[in-house]
């Protein structure tokens, strides 16, 4: 009887956060003076109508699984990376430079190369928080924050100057983009006519792997419970400093590999903004995800599918797609109150009593 | 003190129950204090005390019960209704800001007394000096709290409280961090108050609780055990309707037994975080089957040693060794596989990590050893199997080894410590304030272990600031001040009077502080 109303109690929380996302959401768009109802339609159904829909949501599921793992990482192991977006640049800029200097390798040794390529550029921007955070104490937010505007800075300057495509320059036009990869660093589409790329399977792939890394080996042991509680760790033998600058150098590696596999699965150059906003996504997803690799897929998959139901809504209805981003934030709200609600065992079980006593049964 | 003008003459409380996920907190308690009368309240780690208080304080809501103060029914809805109906508590951990002086601490917490920008400093040291005349508790209110010592501050604290125009007074453990002649002090001052106004203590200490209070109500799981005059009853008594059955703290009996020197510190100098010498040349040396007992008040070095022994901060010169192996300097690591068994001061950060389950911290120290893992991966059957064996032979009660550890209560915490470090079968064992804040039953478990380790002839370093303890349990009793050893006292020499004199500082044959 008490378990039946535990499940209504979770179930009602769930219904009333998901209506106060919704209500949010509804109260702003009203603001704006579009159609509630139909903008909802749009937003959740219409990227389910084609295959084109489906296979957009999963291309931007990819990125933001891989930056999200990275993020489980580092944030399981006690220490914040908010410099996924600069990894991911450093990532893009590097796997482009290796593809770009190598163009006559064999694809079975270019693409590995090159993706290689991007998951250590984005290790070695991440190994500069981790190393400050370890040898010195800096703090890893404001450094990696910082890091994210050098990094900005200098895929912008290599876009725009060193490694700009020339035939930009002989036209005249100057789009800040490199020139187009060889094609032996192509990561291959799944679906003829679909941007949708094997990249998706790398990051389901990565999924899994990190799910056992972190939770049965004794590698992941070490870094969970420097980051569970560093002082237990240390009185146990644990170096948490090391721990530290491991996790992220580890998260930015998987950033890293983000901009690799977007450049070579989708864009086949790097092109200024190709990053677009994944690297503080991913933090949101993790979080969202619950800091595991299990929860991280279904999360990058809703974020996705807002991303694309906001495309969407501009074209239909044409609805500003920045408002799917109060949307979003309307969602994040919710659902972290809600889990605050949900982890409340006190307040359950006096929920569980009110209904007990309304409607009898259920003694513990 | 116009607000002492209505005295509080009787405090009452009727069934109060208070639920918890999976517990019941308090299960209909009711008890009563009248003028003139201090009532202990007393009971296990997790008998409800502590719920008892924060309803009485009006940081929770009972969910069923009343609460009469002079007959009338009140509700606390938020410690503020509590201070305004006259009741103030003395926190275990003093709620004290340590950059402010006295007097700004008490403008602090008084509505009165704080205006919207600026404190009425004046009319605080006012209050203050009323106060320490009335009850003789010295104050100094421009003194930082910083510089105070622990006892000082924690007559800060009773004066803030009255400050505040406390009618009724609730002291939770307030002997737990005082050298015994602050104790003494104390229970001296308290008795003083009960004239003015009653008094509810919190305490595991018996032997205070005899000299203290007229009262005694006893809670054990959530329910009112027993309730009557102190007078009436011996510790001993006491103790046992406490736990539910007869507790005898087991006593180190015999006298023989130590072999050669296991772990030594020599001329051990270690600085503090703060960048003094915490550790001014300290030598130490505990035996194979010997108990040697670390006795001084906290914070005259003794998180310095045991750091140092742990390997978590580098002594600056001196030597470590342990069954001849050199450990100064060495990283944690090392000095775990070289046979050092720890149990650290903080038991809740220090000792487990709260949120792995009870299996994992039981597997801590070794979680990479073959026993517990195949090359890199974890053998989780392995370490279910370790935990579910340690969890019986230990006695550790928890729903479950899949529990996060840091649910469990304090005694139980210190079991799993106790368990992981045992299990490792330690050459050598540094026990820190071990029992600190543990019921009696919990206190007696961990006496024992002590105690069997000795006769196995491990090496045992107990650091403590309980008297009892360390003559209970010691074979020879080292005394720490200000980073050096005063004297080493065989423990059948060592009486309370001539250890508290070398903890407060005064060296042996001569009449002033050192």
């Amino acid at each position: 009887m008490n378990r039946t109303y535990r499940t209504l109690y979770s179930a009602a929380i769930i219904i009333a956060a998901a209506a106060a996302a919704v209500g949010i959401g509804a109260l702003v768009l009203m603001a704006i003076g579009v159609s509630v109802p139909e903008t909802y339609r749009v937003i959740l159904t219409e990227p389910f109508k084609d295959m084109y829909g489906i296979t957009e949501i999963l291309v931007r599921t990819v990125p933001l699984i891989l930056v999200g793992l990275g993020i489980a990482i580092s944030f399981r192991s006690g220490i914040l990376n908010i410099g996924a977006e600069g990894q991911m640049q450093i990532g893009i800029l590097a796997a482009t430079a290796v593809a770009l200097a190598l163009p006559d390798l064999p694809k079975w040794l270019l693409l590995p190369l090159v993706l290689i390529a991007g998951a250590l550029g984005g290790a070695l921007w991440g190994s500069i928080a981790g190393l400050l955070k370890a040898r010195l104490g800096v703090n890893e937010i404001l450094s990696t924050v910082m890091l994210n505007y050098i990094a900005a800075q200098l895929h912008g300057f290599l876009l725009r100057g060193p490694m700009i495509d020339p035939a930009e320059l002989q036209v005249g036009s100057g789009t800040p983009q490199s020139m187009r990869l060889p094609k032996a660093a192509w990561l291959d589409r799944i679906l003829t006519g679909y941007r949708l790329h094997w990249g998706l399977a790398i990051a389901l792939g990565l999924a899994v792997i990190v799910y056992f890394l972190m939770w049965r080996t004794t590698w992941g042991f070490r870094m969970r419970a420097a980051g569970a509680e560093a002082k237990a760790a240390r009185y146990a033998g644990i170096r948490v400093e090391s721990c530290l600058a491991a996790a992220m150098i580890l998260a930015g590696a998987f950033a890293g590999l983000a901009g690799a596999i977007e450049v070579t699965g989708v864009h086949r150059r790097a092109i200024e903004g190709i990053s677009a906003g994944y690297g503080f996504s991913g933090i949101v997803v993790a979080l969202f995800g619950g800091l595991h690799p299990a929860g991280i897929v279904p999360s990058a998959f809703f974020f996705g599918l807002l991303l694309i139901g906001a495309d969407m809504t501009q074209r239909a209805l044409s609805v500003p797609a920045n408002m799917v981003l109060v949307l979003q934030g309307a969602v994040i709200l919710s659902i972290v109150s809600a889990k605050t609600w949900l982890n409340d065992p006190y307040a359950r079980d006096k929920a569980v009593r009110k209904m007990a006593a309304l409607f009898g049964g259920g003694r513990k | 003190m116009a607000k002492n003008a209505n005295r509080i003459t009787e405090l009452r409380v009727e069934g109060i129950t208070k639920r918890f996920p999976g517990t019941l907190a308090c299960d209909s308690v009711s008890l009563r204090v009248g003028e003139g009368e201090a009532l202990a309240l007393v009971g296990e780690n997790g008998a409800g005390k502590t719920t008892l208080m924060n309803i009485l304080m009006g940081l929770y809501q009972p969910d069923e019960g009343k609460i009469f103060i002079n007959g009338n029914q009140v509700r606390f809805r938020t410690p503020n209704d509590a201070y305004a109906a006259g009741i103030g508590m003395v926190h275990q951990h003093f709620m004290l800001v340590p950059n402010m002086t006295v007097a700004e601490n008490v403008a602090l917490g008084s509505s009165d007394l704080r205006g919207r920008f600026r404190l009425n400093l004046g009319a605080a040291r006012a209050r203050i000096g009323e106060i320490s005349e009335r009850y003789g508790l010295a104050v100094q209110p421009d003194s930082y709290v910083w510089q105070l010592s622990v006892g000082e501050q924690q007559r800060v604290e009773l004066v803030k409280t009255l400050c505040f125009g406390a009618k009724f007074l609730i002291l939770d453990e307030p002997t737990s961090a005082l050298t015994p002649q602050e104790t003494d002090e104390l229970i001296v001052l308290l008795a003083r108050m009960t004239a003015d106004m009653p008094i509810i203590f919190i305490s595991h200490k018996l032997a205070e609780v005899k000299a203290l209070s007229n009262k005694v109500t006893i809670l054990r799981a959530g329910r009112v055990a027993f309730s009557g005059d102190t007078a009436d009853h011996s510790p001993a008594d006491l103790a046992a309707l406490m736990t539910g059955h007869e507790v005898t703290l087991p006593r180190n009996e015999c006298a023989e037994g130590c072999g050669e020197t296991l772990l030594a510190a020599r001329g051990l100098k270690v600085r503090s975080d703060r960048g003094h010498l915490a550790l001014d040349g300290v030598d130490l040396e505990v035996r194979a089957g010997e108990i040697l007992g670390l006795a001084g008040v906290s914070g005259n070095g003794q998180r310095e040693l045991a750091d140092a022994l742990a390997g978590l901060r580098t002594p600056e010169a001196g030597s470590i060794t342990l069954a001849g192996t050199e450990l100064a300097g060495l990283p944690p690591r090392k000095i775990i596989e070289a046979g050092m068994g720890y149990i650290p001061e903080d038991r809740q950060t220090e000792g487990i990590v709260p949120s792995f389950t009870v299996s994992e911290n039981l597997a801590l120290k070794d979680f990479a050893a073959p026993r517990f893992a195949a090359g890199p991966f974890l053998r989780l059957k392995a370490t279910d199997a370790n935990a579910a064996a340690l969890k019986e032979r230990y006695d550790i009660r928890c729903p479950s080894t899949a529990t996060p550890a840091g649910s469990l209560s304090g005694g139980n915490i210190q079991k799993v410590i106790l368990a992981r470090e045992l299990a490792r079968g330690p050459k050598a064992l540094v026990a820190v304030y071990p029992t600190r804040g543990l019921d009696m039953g919990a206190e007696e478990f961990i006496h024992k272990r002590l105690l069997e380790l000795r006769r196995e002839g491990v090496a045992v370093l107990l650091i403590s600031e309980e008297l009892d303890e360390l003559m209970n349990l010691s074979d020879r009793i080292a005394v720490i001040f200000k980073g050096r050893i005063l004297a080493t006292v065989p423990a059948p020499e060592a009486t309370k009077a001539r250890l508290g004199a070398l903890m407060a500082g005064l060296r042996e044959g001569e009449g002033a502080t050192a």
